[in-house]
């Protein structure tokens, strides 16, 4: 294989890693929570660990361990739960739903590698960036960085694991009902 | 309020079951809210598990300030005003740590674990005659107790040891902070903190765990997914009967009473977790007998203090940042010697449920912000609360302390006119002279 076919393909797989964020995004923004959910793995764990304010000497223990309390650590089922639960028309904190908007950016491949094979997996950082408004003047802007673990599964790319960094400690939104 | 001497009970009409909107909106209210409750009452500071080590400490609140609680080097627990005594500065602005000093970064006065004041930049040239830095260490609070691993103080030296101040709730806060199994093992928490913040007044949250149970329709999205740790579904397993039982220092507490069977079966959808309780609930039978199915479920200790004691365990504090903001602080907590496995589970359990995304409390909070929201206008001022449900209900039970309301008035608001009630005292008494326990 030359340098230019590899440099190739990792363009190839570059591009296609944008598409799939960016058709998640649409996916969320425009309700299809259903669909969203199929992006993920059945054995995802969707990981938002805490923020603390720590000594820089202590900065490892910024943010939560695994085995910490965390934002959110939810599995496919509990994923599912939240999603059934906006679909109920009577989930207040989502009713009426919010306005969102999710900004992924600063999309690159955390290992180097130019092709995720069948059943292999690729890890992927990014920014987010998510305005959201809901009822008349409640906002939130939730900025922070994800790490993702992509596997090729059946073709296509689905989320293996999802960490979610936000740069808050104390949280600003009264709540996290909408996905990151 | 403008002109007149304010009058608390002048808004609270606790025997009437309808309670003013002012308290939850007004600013000069919320105001003398600080002076006479926050600086008075005893206040929930945190876990014991946070600082295990000599020069542990951890940062928490009273009322909208920020204090540290520490184990000095000796080991003695402290609880130190963030303030320095020089020009005000945060000495500590870290969440948690460990240390030999606090070093303020604004002038480097430095203030050991014990709070005492050592380092001064040019001491011994610069105060002539030099002051006495015996009299310039942290602010401590005035009176600060351990109560089965979790540590309250007071800044009034005048206010009741802790356990006349919890008066007969004490059984209830007990019963929910001890090993599952009643006996005297220790708890932990399950590690760090969760903070947010609510637009929101504080005693809307302090109202709903002493003890609400109209709210059925706020959660009936999540009972219908159902999140619950059983195969039941729901958002937790069945607590048995309700109980509901009110004291007059102003907490409020609920009682599950589950008959002592022995197939009381919680967290079934974890093997190893529900063996766990299975043998935990074993022993509780062996140690506490006919009192063995008396759980404490849901409670608030007067004023700010909330927690669930049975499922989930977790205790919260709804500090007030402003009359129509709260900074909700939520620990959860555990067995210490149960399983990794069963932690594990709990723990995505608990998170599930509580927190900001804690498919239960969302929608808690949901109510809680709009429902203050919509009581500020001028219109809305002028039309009290109705907490008039389950009024001459109320009695004695042979088991549970407190005035209790069980199966004849399920849905009773006693235990928030008890809040109240003991909220209007508070607000209208110039010392702790004037609310002694009756």
């Amino acid at each position: 294989m030359t340098v230019t076919e590899d440099r190739l393909a990792y363009i190839d797989l570059m591009r296609e890693i944008e598409d799939f964020f960016h058709a998640e995004a649409d996916l969320l923004d425009e309700r299809h929570y259903e669909a969203w959910l199929d992006l993920f793995t059945d054995d995802v764990r969707y990981w938002m660990p805490i923020r603390k304010n720590v000594a820089f000497e202590d900065r490892t223990k910024e943010t939560t361990a695994e085995d910490d309390i965390a934002w959110i650590d939810d599995d496919k089922l509990t994923l599912s739960k939240r999603v059934q639960q906006l679909l109920t028309g009577i989930h207040w904190a989502e009713e009426p739903v919010s306005r969102v908007s999710h900004v992924v950016t600063n999309i690159r491949l955390a290992a180097p590698m130019s092709r995720i094979e069948e059943g292999a997996s690729a890890p992927v950082k990014c920014r987010f960036l998510v305005y959201r408004n809901r009822l008349e003047t409640e906002t939130d802007l939730l900025v922070g960085r994800r790490e993702d673990m992509l596997r090729r599964v059946g073709g296509a790319l689905k989320i293996a694991r999802r960490k979610i960094l936000i740069e808050q400690s104390t949280l600003l939104a009264k709540n996290l009902t909408v996905f990151l | 309020m403008s002109g007149r001497a304010f009058s608390a009970q002048a808004l609270v009409h606790t025997e009437q079951g309808e309670i003013d909107r002012e308290i939850f909106v007004n600013d000069e209210i919320y105001r003398r809210e600080l002076e006479q409750i926050f600086g008075r009452a005893w206040l929930y500071i945190g876990h014991e598990s946070q600082i295990p080590k000599p020069g542990d400490f951890f940062v928490s609140k009273m009322g909208e300030e920020s204090v540290i609680l520490t184990r000095d080097r000796a080991g003695k627990i402290h609880v130190f005003l963030n303030s320095c005594r020089h020009r005000g500065m945060k000495v500590c602005r870290y969440d948690e740590g460990n240390t030999t000093n606090f070093i303020c970064p604004y002038h480097a006065w430095s203030y050991t674990t014990d709070g005492k004041l050592v380092g001064v930049q040019d001491y011994d040239r610069l105060y002539q005659p030099p002051f006495d830095k015996a009299g310039w260490g942290l602010v401590e609070v005035a009176q600060l107790a351990n109560f089965d691993s979790t540590i309250w103080a007071t800044w009034d030296k005048n206010a009741p040891s802790f356990e006349d101040y919890l008066g007969e709730a004490a059984f209830g806060l007990r019963g929910a902070l001890r090993a599952w199994d009643g006996g005297d093992g220790e708890t932990e928490l399950l590690g760090s903190v969760q903070k947010w913040i609510v637009p929101t007044n504080w005693k809307f949250i302090a109202e709903n765990f002493a003890g609400d149970f109209l709210h059925v329709v706020s959660h009936r999205s999540v009972e219908m997914v159902g999140i619950g740790p059983g195969e039941a579904g729901g958002r937790r397993d069945d607590y048995g009967e309700a109980k509901r039982a009110a004291y007059p220092g102003g907490h409020g507490i609920v009682y599950s009473i589950v008959p002592p069977k022995k197939d009381f079966v919680q967290y079934s959808l974890s093997p190893v977790t529900s063996a766990y309780f299975a043998e935990r609930w074993r022993k509780r039978l062996e140690r506490l007998g006919d009192k063995a199915g008396i759980f404490p479920l849901i409670g608030t200790i007067f004023p700010n203090m909330s927690f669930h004691g049975q499922q989930p365990r977790t205790l919260l504090v709804a500090h007030p940042r402003g009359c129509h903001e709260t900074e909700m602080w939520r620990v959860y907590f555990v067995d210490k010697t149960a399983p990794a496995e069963v932690k594990a589970f709990l723990r995505r359990y608990y998170i599930r449920y509580s927190g900001p995304a804690g498919m239960t409390e969302q929608d808690d909070m949901e109510n809680w912000s709009y429902a203050a929201m919509a009581s500020e206008g001028l219109i809305a001022r002028r039309h009290p609360y109705h907490y008039k449900a389950g009024m001459g209900y109320g009695g004695k039970d042979s088991v549970i302390p407190g005035r209790v309301t069980a199966k004849e008035a399920p849905g009773t608001e006693q235990n928030p006119r008890a809040l109240y009630q003991r909220w209007a005292e508070f607000m209208d008494a110039r010392s702790w002279d004037e609310l002694r326990p009756r």
